[in-house]
């Protein structure tokens, strides 16, 4: 959702724009584990500079999540934002002017028409983006190391811990069920929001 | 219109700032590892965890060189980044071409075979392609490091729609001089895609550099990690340490950030092909 509005403010002809554009894009830059070790000062309980907002905080299981999250946002906004302002890129010109004509405000003009039209993207990016959430290991590791208590355990992070002979038959098992989990996902999503999507003629 | 351009000069100013705040929540947690990186830890949380750096130590970078042993996990990033980008080069460009000029059996199905590799992640290999390494005795390798990514559908398929949209004409002409395939390929093909390997290279590069759970599985000793390995050992040093941890962020992510500098339209490209249709 921030990538989105991100893209809108910076599709404009606007002196200085590229700046702009670059700065949204700049955390496409960033590794996961580089997010992470940023974050940490971010949110640790010890050292964070929100290590004190209980909302993110790492250092209870009902809060963990939310400030492992707020990492991954962080990381995938420059991605997002890329791939949207491609998006918007690609809406022609004419369709704004004659939306202008029909008289539609601004905001009218983004919901009712700019949006949808760039909706293929932006299920592709739902799609990919909970995909990658799905594959969350790095930033788990090393923000909370799957805890507090095991509460920001992710299904690659219980599958990296089964390397040892006996557990690899669990691994394996878990493998396959995040295949399938990540398979049936993106279909159902698929599947629910493609009666929504515009793909045009 | 007269009266129209005192109010766009209004809501022009009124966009300058809705961008420069959206900048500052964007670069707020750079702008606050670099405050970490730069104080003195013990000093920095006596004055309360201010927004700005206190005590400044400027040295902080080198001695991420020098006690994080930076440099070198840099250059095994480095070989590493460089075996998968020019693996992935050589083995798409050969494929792609396969794909889109070479009739032979077999080939839409042979297609389709490599294109259902994208729908599985590493992930989901990761403990059998781990064991596999172990095998052969390539954990702690460069080959262990960078064998997985040799070969990409992404690439094949990014490569083919490229090869595939050079027009017929050039293909005949090009028979026509006497080209063999490797002529053709040397002398049509990669100069008119150009701007399509280039993208490519430019996103390959960055996937390599950045990865983090292939190298986490196959690395068990220090003096292999690549550097954002290296990330996670420096920064469970935290507490008193944690400054060169942060120093060490920084300077991983200097490289790709160079990369999205002066090679943005590359890489924009590359990481929009297939998501915007037209």
């Amino acid at each position: 959702m921030l990538g989105v509005a991100l893209a809108v403010a910076a599709n404009r002809r606007l002196r200085g724009i590229k700046v702009f554009q670059t700065i949204f894009a700049s955390t496409v830059a960033s590794s996961v584990a580089v997010a992470s070790v940023i974050f940490l000062v971010l949110v640790n309980p010890q050292i964070g500079f929100f290590g004190d907002v209980r909302f993110l905080s790492l250092a209870h299981t009902d809060s963990a999540l939310r400030g492992v999250a707020l990492s991954a946002v962080w990381a995938n906004l420059g991605l997002t934002f890329i791939i949207v302002l491609a998006g918007l890129q690609a809406v022609p010109e004419e369709i704004d002017e004659a939306a202008a004509l029909d008289g539609y405000g601004p905001l009218r003009k983004l919901f009712r028409i700019t949006l949808p039209l760039i909706s293929p993207t932006l299920l592709f990016l739902v799609v990919v983006l909970v995909i990658f959430g799905f594959q969350a290991f790095g930033q788990i590791e090393i923000l909370t190391g799957g805890g507090p208590a095991r509460s920001t355990e992710t299904l690659v992070y219980k599958i990296f811990n089964r390397q040892q002979p006996l557990d690899q038959g669990e691994g394996a098992v878990m493998a396959l069920g995040l295949f399938g989990i990540t398979l049936v996902v993106s279909l159902l999503q698929i599947r629910l929001l493609e009666r929504r999507v515009h793909y045009g003629s | 219109m007269a009266a129209d351009a005192p109010r766009s000069r209004w809501s022009q100013a009124g966009w300058y700032a809705v961008l420069t705040g959206l900048s500052v929540v964007v670069l707020f947690p750079i702008y606050m590892t670099l405050v970490r990186a730069l104080s003195t830890p013990a000093t920095y949380f006596q004055e309360g965890r201010p927004l700005h750096p206190v005590d400044v130590q400027w040295d902080v970078f080198s001695r991420a060189f020098s006690d994080g042993d930076l440099g070198t996990k840099a250059l095994t990033s480095a070989v590493v980044t460089a075996l998968i980008v020019g693996g992935q080069l050589a083995t798409s460009i050969v494929a792609a071409y396969a794909f889109a000029f070479l009739e032979f059996p077999g080939r839409r199905l042979l297609f389709a075979a490599f294109m259902a590799t994208l729908m599985l992640p590493i992930e989901v290999t990761l403990l059998a392609n781990v064991q596999t390494m172990r095998d052969l005795g390539w954990l702690n390798s460069y080959q262990g490091l960078a064998a997985p990514f040799l070969a990409t559908a992404f690439g094949t398929f990014l490569l083919r729609q490229g090869f595939l949209g050079i027009p017929r004409d050039l293909r005949d002409a090009a028979t026509l001089d006497g080209f063999g395939h490797l002529a053709f390929l040397r002398r049509v093909a990669l100069p008119v895609t150009r701007p399509v390997v280039a993208a490519f290279t430019v996103v390959s590069f960055l996937a390599a550099w950045n990865q983090y759970t292939w190298p986490r599985a196959v690395v068990t000793e220090g003096r292999w990690e690549t550097i954002q390995i290296g990330l996670r050992s420096l920064s469970a040093a935290t507490v008193d340490q944690g400054n060169i941890g942060l120093a060490a962020a920084l300077l991983a992510a200097l490289p790709v950030f160079a990369l999205l500098i002066f090679l943005q339209r590359h890489l924009i490209r590359g990481l929009t092909a297939g998501a915007v249709k037209g």
